[in-house]
């Protein structure tokens, strides 16, 4: 009797550690949302990992690991902007991913040992094309234009795609850049602090071109059946951005934390990314991407800066759009 | 006032003193364990100076016209009784309560390039207007706060004894003796408190800069916070930035305390009766003028959100209905917190007035940086999204306080003047006389007072993004998520559920406490 007892309360209390296995993924608040990616890949997860459960923890994540330290719950965090990713990895908190990296398919070389990608996509201005029918062909010819086009982008302060920008015109402008943004400026109506908003007025044709990415007329096409939408392909390029994800040195459950970090690069996390975060899968052949995604245009050029590079020319790209736009 | 015995010793004093003593550490606590958690001092550059400038700039500007045009508009609606107006009136009040994001969706929609006002230009002949930039801040300041002002002074007026424009029109009054011996002593009373405390709600101005400001030159010092955190999580640098926003907000608030001036007394009859004299067509047009500006300038954009969403309110997932009952509970919780830090600290403020300033200055709390503060507080100890709903609602309180104050104060010094003696001689003391005295009569400040509470909490959205739980998000989050996600229309849907229910909720605490307001 006793002997019985004594082996159902093991097998009881290893049943409920086995179900109770969770893995907690710091993600940004879009990501984790009923409308993002989060919720389909943590069902797909599930099913790989015998039913143990993923949970999400979203916010802003480095500032949250920043204040949490060594002692966080994070196993693994997704969504690290490719511009935050130096400062990331300065925290010291992250452990090498220990993932194949060969399978990926982004248009610029990767051998990061920290930091995976797992979505990328092109800085681009997106325009209404029953309104707008001969769309700037480079980002100097937008500078120059004669057309009296509202342009709403985001800042750079706050938001990744306007950082993104300040660091793409850097890339086609280079020296030329202060009085470019001094040219630029009066075209830009407004600077809203995220993505949301600025693309929110551009919708409600408040703005006649929004600073988004190229894939955004995707969502358009596949989720409301309207191809009115288009980005303006630049002859100069694109400014590359990626989303990556990193584990966690502190985990508790480095197995499962491995596991997942493998994931992420599989095809069934991979095929989830183009509709459901509505940008570029990071490894997965072109053909094998949503049909409204290779029926957009798609940029020739990608222009990057490596995080050192960025890092030095963060603070004077910056200086050079805050005092065109403080004029 | 004061003879012999001095009656406001007569009211409970310590637990308004523990009260403020938890809402200082909440707000200058916070600014300091920020500070200490930071890596050496901050420095402010360049801009952050251009965003000090402005910031004072343009609270000043908001606020000065939210007052001028506050005026005629409370003295219309004070005067003039017409079917709808209890309607009117509370909903006048909705701007105030509105999320931002929400608001400004509104306000595009019509002062916008594409919006109403430049659609009616347009078939005028004339070219669209902009919206963006300083004019653009000061506008939605306006939409914003002209409802505070209106509500503020109206409360000012309608607290004037109905006795003495009865008296007034016996002697033969004319409008402008009106004014000069009823009307001016009032609104010498309640304007500077009410221009400080707009001032103050613009010093701390975040949403509205970088949505309509049109860019870095509007910035302001809440926004450079939100800068300093997601650059380069310059925590030395928020934490300073938050110093200069609380100086800002402590010199107004002395600067208000200066120009205040005890109300003068003579008591009525308590009772809040119509007007009495006649006025002439001349008044009477203008009344209905004012009366028409306000809701136009304040109706149009709400009815604009309301046609947008309208439409999709049938179509909004369950998700939303769940969030829109969790913000619910989360904004009951806090009036509920509010209201009792609130009438405690009032009660305190009677014997020692500085306390007002202090619950001044809490407006100019960062709750960027209360969150972060907090946060560093527990975090060590425990799991801080099992504090979201007490973090909030706290936080909720503290920020509701200036409110909640400014709402009750100058009725309840009012009450205490008239009927304080009474009072003494009847040996009315502590909570009994709270109860018996002062309760009943300040039941329309009070009930105002906690509508503001609950619709602040419904749509705050700043405060819990360190605590939340995703699983648990509330309304405003999951409308920020719906456009974060490109579904515009749908979180035009879940900005309707959210200006409906806190438009509700204000005016179910707001009624009950007007229910009898005209006995």
């Amino acid at each position: 009797m006793k002997t019985t007892l004594t082996l159902s309360a093991v097998l009881w209390s290893t049943a409920t550690l086995a179900s109770a296995e969770t893995l907690t993924v710091y993600a940004p608040d879009y990501f984790g949302s009923e409308w993002g990616p989060g919720p389909a890949i943590a069902a797909a997860f599930g099913e790989l990992c015998d039913g143990c459960e993923l949970e999400y923890v979203t916010g802003d994540l480095l500032p949250r690991l920043k204040l949490e330290g060594a002692r966080t719950d994070a196993d693994v965090a997704i969504g690290f902007n490719t511009d935050v990713m130096k400062d990331a990895r300065e925290t010291g908190l992250f452990a090498p991913s220990n993932v194949d990296l060969s399978g990926l398919t982004l248009p610029i070389a990767w051998d990061d040992d920290i930091f995976v990608p797992f979505n990328w996509g092109y800085t681009a201005f997106v325009y209404d094309n029953t309104k707008i029918a001969n769309p700037p062909t480079s980002f100097k010819a937008l500078v120059e234009s004669d057309e009296d086009w509202n342009i709403a982008i985001q800042d750079p302060r706050t938001s990744a795609s306007g950082l993104a920008l300040i660091l793409w015109a850097e890339a086609v402008f280079g020296e030329d850049t202060p009085a470019m943004w001094a040219q630029f400026a009066p075209k830009i109506i407004t600077v809203t602090q995220g993505w949301s908003e600025a693309y929110g007025l551009f919708t409600d044709g408040e703005v006649d071109m929004v600073l988004s990415y190229t894939t955004s007329p995707a969502y358009h096409i596949i989720a409301e059946e309207d191809d009115t939408k288009s980005a303006a392909l630049f002859s100069e390029g694109h400014y590359f951005m990626a989303e990556t994800a990193a584990q966690l040195a502190s985990t508790d459950q480095p197995e499962l934390a491995q596991k997942f970090m493998d994931f992420i690069l599989s095809e069934p996390f991979q095929s989830l990314i183009a509709t459901a975060n509505w940008s570029y899968p990071a490894a997965l052949p072109m053909d094998q991407w949503p049909e409204a995604f290779s029926q957009l245009n798609y940029p020739e050029t990608a222009l990057f800066y490596s995080e050192d590079e960025a890092a030095a020319l963060k603070d004077e790209a910056l200086d050079a759009w805050l005092s065109a736009f403080t004029q | 006032m004061a003879v012999g015995l001095h009656p406001v010793k007569r009211l409970p004093f310590w637990p308004g003193i523990s009260a403020a003593a938890l809402v200082v550490a909440l707000t200058f606590g916070t600014v300091l364990v920020v500070a200490l958690r930071a890596d050496g001092a901050g420095a402010l550059t360049r801009y952050d100076w251009l965003a000090v400038r402005f910031t004072v700039v343009q609270a000043l500007v908001s606020a000065a016209l939210s007052c001028a045009l506050a005026v005629p508009v409370a003295r219309a609606l004070a005067r003039r009784d017409f079917i709808g107006r209890g309607a009117l009136i509370t909903l006048l009040g909705a701007p105030f309560i509105l999320p931002v994001i929400v608001a400004v969706l509104g306000l595009i929609a019509v002062f916008g390039k594409s919006g109403l006002l430049s659609q009616a230009l347009a078939f005028a002949g004339f070219g669209p207007v902009s919206i963006y930039g300083f004019h653009g801040v000061i506008l939605a300041h306006v939409f914003f706060n002209l409802p505070l002002a209106v509500r503020l002074i109206l409360h000012g007026w309608l607290a004037i004894p109905a006795e003495r424009f009865r008296l007034a029109a016996g002697l033969g009054f004319t409008p402008r003796d009106i004014f000069a011996h009823l009307e001016r002593p009032m609104l010498r009373e309640v304007l500077p408190g009410a221009f400080v405390v707009i001032f103050v709600i613009c010093t701390t101005s975040f949403a509205v800069a970088l949505a309509l400001g049109g860019g870095p030159k509007a910035t302001t010092v809440e926004l450079a916070i939100y800068q300093a955190f997601r650059f380069d999580f310059d925590l030395a640098k928020a934490a300073l930035l938050s110093g200069v926003q609380v100086a800002i907000c402590v010199i107004a608030a002395l600067v208000a305390l200066r120009v205040q001036v005890p109300q003068i007394g003579g008591g009525g009859l308590d009772r809040t009766v119509q007007r009495f004299g006649k006025t002439s067509t001349l008044t009477g047009a203008l009344d209905t003028f004012w009366i028409a500006f306000a809701a136009l300038f304040l109706l149009t954009p709400l009815a604009v959100l309301i046609a947008r969403g309208a439409p999709e309110l049938f179509s909004l997932p369950a998700s939303v209905w769940q969030a829109a009952g969790r913000s619910v509970m989360v904004a009951l919780a806090s009036t509920a917190v509010t209201m009792a830090i609130g009438l405690s600290v009032a009660l305190a403020c009677l014997r020692a007035g500085w306390i007002e300033a202090l619950g001044l200055v809490v407006i100019a709390a960062s709750p960027l940086v209360m969150g972060t503060g907090l946060f560093i507080v527990i975090f060590p100890f425990a799991k801080p999204s099992d504090f979201a709903l007490p973090v909030t609602a706290l936080v909720n309180a503290t920020l509701s306080l200036p409110f909640v104050l400014r709402a009750i104060l100058p009725e309840l010094r009012g009450i205490e003047a008239r009927f304080g003696p009474l009072a003494d001689q009847l040996g009315l003391t502590g909570w009994a006389r709270v109860r018996m005295v002062l309760l009943p009569r300040l039941k329309r400040p009070l009930g105002f007072a906690a509508g503001l509470s609950a619709a602040l909490s419904m749509g705050d959205l700043g405060v819990i993004t360190l605590f939340a739980d995703p699983k648990a998000a509330t309304l405003p989050l999951q409308l920020y998520q719906l456009m974060g996600a490109y579904r515009m229309d749908q979180a035009m849907g879940a900005a309707l559920v959210l200006l409906a229910l806190s438009l509700g909720l204000f005016y179910g605490f707001d009624r009950g406490g007007r229910a009898d307001a005209d006995a």
